[in-house]
């Protein structure tokens, strides 16, 4: 039988500030050394209409994010999600997630590795 | 990771690790004394489980190999990174002999006490400072040129200062049915979430856009904020005081003003003399009258009615002064004098800046100026955040008082969700910032005199405890009035981050008989130190915060070695210098500190925090309406006149311009085409980084990574005349000197400008000179002069200067 992945994490990149929170919590939890890590946050810069531009910061489950599995199994949030300074981060299993997300646009879901 | 086995501490961020000025809780996980894990404390108030970048990267700061952790004393010159451990008590000894022979020798103001910016030091340096007789105490920017200008600026017209409304006075927040989200605000020369917002916390402004906030954003560069608002005003850096004319403007001219708040609560029926240009005082119409008091025109009885101001209350109340109007008005001496009012006055001067002149000096376009101030008056409640872009251009009064005037206008002073009373907690000052006092000040008057600076800048001497820092660096070589033989310096860089024309810094410290430096780390600073004190982080102090609200201690979590927070290092060597001095622990201090708010120390630490009630001092809202300002109960607001002053009569007494206007900076393509032809870039600086608090955190991995190089940012297109790639090594060069730096090639900055990041040094390069750290490689201050500070002693230009760059030779890349 396939294993199933249940958990995920959803982003709402419309109030992502780049602040690089997630990546440090990741981190310290994790004790990841320096150019390691479970989540990175990249810079996407969209050039709009009439001079406009639209700047979207975007964290990104890399190959170590575990879904801080030593933390969800007590109850508790990853630590990215938890220290969030945008709030704008959402740990859970897939399916609630994707109802989350037809509710509010901007938004992406992860499942992690 | 395996936290078995450890302790949890409850405590609040401050200073010495994040390096902010604070006021986030925390939860510090210790085992076997050291720090294992920190987290958000999501119980508290104001971060609710929240924590940035720099507070999280704890555990790699407390430990770091490089921490200072014992006393050290120089044994070679100053720069050559050669030193000799030493035990706490030959340090102290040491001081205590060498600050006692300049006391004795100079005078105790012959010591300057340097201080970073917003810690949880000024207190504790202000205790030695005076202990030891000493007002000079030194803030580094130019111009003492962030927060306390403005804080100053503010008081000037409305006795106390003000903030945006994020209901951070209620300890259920937002849910508190007291309080109301701004339907808009302005974020005003602030990339807010990427810096440490005064104590304020950036993201409470997603919290409000959630809400529904509409953003406004006044900025050259688009920030991640200016990307989200409505209207994004990209103005020419150092012309915010024109845009906020063009703003007043637009909403007087449209009547979108509150006739009730302009009637009842400021002095714009005040009358001013037209021979003079000043207001009419009481003692100009009669003998006996005050010089305290003012006149409006009472035009029902065709007479002058008098403002007590000590009343705050005109004297007949019947009285109905009118708003506008010339009148002929009969002196003492028998004169007649034609006068005008205050509220005249300044539409006058509003009048002078029709939206097409704005547009013109701005860059911004009309229809943009008039879209965005009506959305802003229209918009009850509103709010305005300002960051330190208004405090670093030198006519920042002018620039200020204009900002205080549209949110005093607008009905929006002390309403739920607009700009409401910052006042201390409970009145708890340790930190006495402009405009206030606590426990800790000077013996005397007297001893305040030789402050450097107060006696020709108005705003130091009434409101701002600070020397002012351009004259205190000319003393330093011209000794005039008096030499300057020592600097305390804690926790402060004044060669890699707050010195404009560093090496000028570096020359003076060189000048200087005794230099004492007090850090966690050694920095190009503390290399020109005679001795150096390893001070704590937050993680290993006692402390308290009152900075506005809650009322909160910081608790001693672990110690590191011989490290001694900062304050009870001060505490020592304040007693040593004033053998009467009162308090016989630090925590006596603190008590008294405490004491208006009827807890002790202890009673407040078991509560971690405290949130001042309703009908106190520092609960809003609509306190002038409520007599809860004053110190005499009455109703209006702590100024001289008791009433919010569009027209400074403070400024009118200075000599000082009373009302806000725009003044063009010195060093601009405008103020100096000579200069734009050799230097057609404007260059501005300070390019915030989340990962890093000034100069700090460039030695901690985690945070380093996310920001490995010093930064600037040029449009592509400009790069491209330049024949620069992204992430190409290029120098920065203007008549000031030169920097290296890595381009980030960008469109967030506008073609005709480029963003530096500041207070960069190297902390993994050779110590000892001439590397010193590679401090002068990337430091952009010193493309910055000192000496252009305002007229009134505060602002100076370090947000629009000009340069031309230049790539890099390969060499040059190399060496670096």
């Amino acid at each position: 039988m396939a294993k199933k992945h249940e958990f995920g994490l959803l982003i709402d990149y419309e109030y992502c500030t780049g602040c690089h929170t997630c990546q440090v919590a990741c981190a310290q939890e994790h004790d990841w050394p320096a150019g390691m890590g479970g989540i990175r946050v990249s810079e996407i810069i969209q050039k709009l209409p009439k001079g406009k531009y639209y700047l979207t910061y975007l964290p990104f489950p890399t190959e170590l994010c575990v879904l801080c599995k030593p933390l969800t199994k007590q109850g508790l949030e990853p630590a990215c999600v938890k220290h969030c300074m945008a709030g704008c981060m959402q740990y859970g299993p897939v399916e609630e997630l994707a109802k989350e997300m037809t509710k509010k646009a901007r938004t992406v879901l992860y499942v992690p590795r | 990771m395996n936290n078995q086995g450890s302790h949890i501490v409850k405590t609040t961020t401050w200073s010495p690790g994040p390096g902010c000025h604070g006021g986030c809780g925390v939860l510090a996980h210790i085992k076997d004394g050291k720090l294992v894990k920190i987290e958000g404390d999501p119980d508290h108030p104001m971060n609710q489980g929240r924590l940035c970048a720099r507070a999280l990267a704890m555990t790699q700061y407390v430990d770091h190999p490089d921490r200072l952790r014992y006393p050290i004393k120089r044994t070679g010159k100053r720069g050559e990174n050669k030193w000799q451990r030493i035990t706490w008590a030959e340090a102290f000894d040491w001081i205590e002999e060498k600050m006692n022979k300049i006391r004795e020798e100079h005078g105790p103001e012959s010591m300057v006490f340097n201080v970073g910016t917003g810690r949880d030091i000024y207190a504790w340096v202000c205790m030695l400072a005076y202990a030891y007789g000493s007002p000079n105490v030194m803030f580094g920017l130019s111009g003492q040129a962030c927060y306390g200008p403005r804080l100053s600026a503010v008081c000037t017209v409305q006795g106390d200062f003000a903030v945006f409304d994020a209901a951070q006075w209620f300890p259920d927040r937002f849910k508190d049915p007291r309080y109301t989200p701004p339907e808009c605000m302005i974020i005003w020369g602030y990339n807010i979430h990427a810096t440490c917002p005064d104590n304020q916390f950036g993201h409470w402004i997603v919290d409000l856009m959630k809400k529904g906030t509409t953003i406004i954003c006044i900025d050259p560069r688009l920030s991640w904020f200016a990307s989200r608002s409505k209207h994004h005003l990209r103005l020419r850096p150092g012309t915010d005081s024109a845009l906020v004319m063009g703003f007043l403007n637009v909403i007087i001219n449209q009547d979108l003003h509150d006739k009730r708040f302009l009637e009842r609560w400021t002095n714009g029926a005040h009358l001013i003399r037209e021979d003079t240009s000043k207001l009419l005082r009481e003692d100009d119409l009669t003998d006996t009258g005050s010089h305290g008091n003012f006149a409006a025109w009472d035009a029902e009885n065709a007479r002058p009615v008098i403002w007590a101001s000590a009343d705050a209350a005109y004297r007949d109340n019947q009285a109905s002064p009118a708003l506008s109007g010339q009148w002929d008005v009969l002196l003492a001496s028998g004169d007649t004098v034609r006068c005008h009012t205050a509220w005249d006055e300044f539409c006058r001067e509003v009048n002078t800046y029709p939206l097409e002149r704005v547009e013109a000096i701005t860059g911004v376009s009309a229809k943009e100026i008039r879209a965005a101030a009506e959305l802003y008056a229209k918009s009850k409640p509103a709010s305005i955040h300002w960051g330190v872009a208004v405090d670093m251009t030198p006519a920042l009064t002018p620039l200020v008082t204009g900002i205080t005037a549209l949110w005093a206008l607008t009905g929006n002073l002390d309403i739920p969700g607009g700009n409401v009373f910052a006042k201390f907690a409970f009145d708890v000052v340790s930190y006495a910032l402009p405009g206030t006092t606590g426990p800790i000040g000077l013996k005397s008057k007297e001893m305040d005199k030789p402050r450097i600076g107060a006696d020709r800048f108005m705003p130091l001497n009434k409101f701002y405890w600070r020397c002012q820092t351009d004259v205190t660096l000319d003393q330093i070589f011209t000794e005039k009035p008096y030499p300057i033989k020592g600097m305390w310096i804690q926790t402060a860089g004044i060669m890699q981050g707050l010195g404009m024309d560093p090496k000028r810094w570096k020359k003076a410290l060189e000048k200087l008989d005794f230099v004492v430096a007090v850090d966690l780390f050694h920095t190009p600073t503390t290399q020109y130190a005679d001795v150096v004190l390893p001070a704590g982080s937050f993680l290993e102090k006692d402390s308290l915060r009152s900075w506005w609200v809650p009322l909160q201690t910081i608790n001693k979590a672990m110690t590191v070695d011989e490290c001694l927070p900062d304050m009870e290092i001060n505490f020592e060597l304040a007693k040593r210098f004033d053998p009467d001095y009162k308090y016989e622990t630090l925590y006596d201090l603190y008590d008294d500190i405490l004491k208006p708010s009827g807890m002790t120390f202890k009673e407040l630490q078991e509560k971690g925090w405290a949130y001042p009630p309703e009908g106190s001092s520092s609960c809003p809202y609509r306190r002038h309406e409520k007599g809860l300002l004053r110190s005499d109960k009455k109703p209006g607001f702590r100024t001289q006149t008791g009433l919010f002053e569009l027209y400074s009569t403070l400024r009118d007494e200075w000599d000082l311009e009373p009302i806000p206007h725009h003044e063009e900076p010195p060093f601009t393509p405008v103020s100096r085409p000579d200069l734009a032809k050799d230097y057609p870039l404007i260059l501005s600086t300070g390019r915030r980084s989340p990962a890093f608090f000034h100069s700090e955190h460039r030695n901690i991995p985690w945070l380093r990574e996310i920001d490995p190089d010093p930064l600037v940012e040029i449009h592509p297109g400009t790069a491209a005349s330049h024949g620069i790639g992204n992430g190409e090594w290029l120098w920065i060069e203007n008549w000031m000197g030169r920097a290296r730096y890595k381009a980030k090639l960008t469109p967030v900055v506008p073609e005709w400008m480029i963003m530096a990041s500041h207070g960069w040094w190297f902390p993994e390069k050779e110590a000892a000179e001439p590397s010193l750290y590679g401090v002068w490689e990337s430091n952009i201050n010193q493309l910055i002069p000192m000496n252009h500070h305002g007229k009134d002693g505060q602002g100076a230009p370090i947000k629009h200067s000009m340069c031309k760059i230049y790539k890099c030779s390969p060499e040059e890349v190399n060496h670096g």
